[in-house]
């Protein structure tokens, strides 16, 4: 974490990391048990997968649910679990994962939040997600330099000579943002076809047209430059021509990847890049701490979204135990019990 | 018929493996089952470009074009070029029996 930024601590009874499908889902489970969560994402907004990689994609293996976007089912999720009011904190990282002198485990979070709970329920899919790199030499040296995949602060392009990659909603959107405010922008794209919005590619084409902006079809071959400074990219243009085009930033958009991050280094038995657990409580080695959905494995696993719904089911069963140690457990239908609908916030029904 | 169904495929270090086939299976399957760890972070449903393959040019023609959906995806891709497809998108017969195929950048 960086210093001097203020530390929240909060004390809940579950931490959840990954608010994709399992991680939402888990809220609705535990909270039938009384287990009250707070849940963290690396992304703005609660879905993992299915808001990230297939909002408007049709989903037809949710039991009951013959069709529904992945879009929609966040939706849904959201609509469920709100009954139990959980807590979310989005876009940050999950850090660290520690045992308190207490016994409960701690969380780190990226944005200065400290979590202390008895359980933790790691359902973070294939990872992180982080934008995807560029493949050229050295480009770590220039990232939060020169080279740049998100733009914190329009101010800081005033007047420079830019370059942006890529062909989607974020380039196009950057593009036409910096365009006013920067010395010259210039969109660097594979080919002459944008899978943004229809009016920002109209804009985009009258400023190309007007001369105000540079479109580039080619992809990116090198960057060159001195001390984290970019001093020109080198494009590959179709036919083996290559372009030097002098530039003082790179903003590249080639949208998001899942990368396992911090996740890793976390004191648990992994198999792979997945997190070895018993199949009947998806339970890690370490007690308490619990791995479900897409991140999980076991013998049989299957990455199906209704897979990670029966285990947070079963997860949620043995975290009762973890938070409620002095409650005998009493498994109950959200049909039938009155306990559970004044839960859920419904009334009684034939 | 007990013909034997296989593919080649490069992996990043230049080494190619001769992978068992299933027909209906998509390329991304097979080269998964045959051990090599290929990324495929969406699962194989065109969603994610991290199943990037170089197809050999000499089986370009005999696999069915790219769909609109696919050439889009290929633009979260890097090293693309004109023999790049994702390889969940190609679905094995037995036409494309003995299909040569490397991995390219951002693939594993």
């Amino acid at each position: 974490m960086e210093e001097g930024r203020e530390i929240k601590l909060i004390e809940t009874d579950a931490i959840i990391i990954g608010t994709g499908p399992a991680g939402l889902f888990a809220v609705f489970e535990l909270g039938l048990h009384d287990i009250k969560c707070h849940l963290v994402d690396i992304l703005d907004r609660p879905g993992g997968q299915c808001a990230e990689l297939y909002p408007e994609k049709p989903i037809y293996d949710i039991p009951g649910v013959p069709v529904c976007t992945g879009g929609e089912l966040v939706e849904r999720l959201m609509e469920q679990i709100k009954p139990f009011h959980p807590e979310f904190h989005l876009g940050q990282m999950a850090e660290k994962l520690e045992k308190t002198p207490e016994g409960k485990w701690r969380v780190t979070a990226s944005g200065g939040v400290i979590f202390e709970a008895p359980v933790v329920v790691i359902a973070a899919g294939g990872g992180s997600f982080v934008p995807k790199k560029p493949p050229v030499k050295d480009i770590e040296r220039f990232e939060g330099k020169s080279v740049f995949y998100a733009v914190r602060r329009k101010d800081d392009f005033a007047g420079k000579n830019i370059v942006i990659a890529g062909g989607g909603d974020s380039a196009l959107d950057w593009a036409l943002n910096l365009q006013p405010v920067a010395g010259k922008v210039t969109l660097v794209h594979r080919r002459d076809e944008f899978r943004a919005a229809p009016d920002t590619v109209s804009k985009m084409r009258a400023l190309v047209e007007a001369g105000k902006m540079d479109l580039e079809i080619a992809t990116l071959a090198a960057i060159e430059g001195e001390n984290g400074q970019i001093s020109k990219v080198v494009l590959h243009r179709d036919g083996a021509e290559l372009i030097h085009l002098p530039c003082d930033a790179l903003l590249a958009f080639y949208g998001l990847t899942m990368k396992l991050g911090p996740v890793a280094g976390f004191d648990l038995k992994f198999e792979g890049d997945l997190i070895a657990v018993d199949p009947a409580s998806f339970e890690t080695n370490q007690p308490g701490v619990f791995a479900i959905g897409d991140i999980c494995t076991y013998p049989g696993k299957m990455k199906l979204i209704l897979s990670g719904f029966h285990e947070a089911a079963l997860m949620a069963r043995k975290a009762f135990g973890y938070v409620h140690p002095d409650r005998r457990y009493r498994f109950q239908y959200t049909t039938s019990s009155s306990n559970l609908k004044s839960a859920l916030g419904v009334t009684q029904t034939k | 018929m007990s013909e034997e169904l296989y593919i080649y495929c490069t992996d990043m270090e230049g080494k190619e493996h001769k992978l068992q086939a299933t027909e209906e299976w998509s390329v991304m399957e097979i080269i998964r089952e045959g051990g090599i760890p290929i990324l495929g972070q969406c699962g194989g449903s065109c969603a994610c470009a991290t199943c990037q393959i170089y197809v050999d040019p000499s089986w370009k023609d005999k696999i069915p074009e790219p769909s609109e959906e696919e050439i889009g995806m290929l633009d979260g891709a890097f090293g693309v070029n004109e023999n790049s497809r994702l390889a969940c998108q190609i679905f094995f017969t037995r036409e494309l029996n003995g299909l040569r195929v490397k991995l390219a950048p951002g693939s594993v």
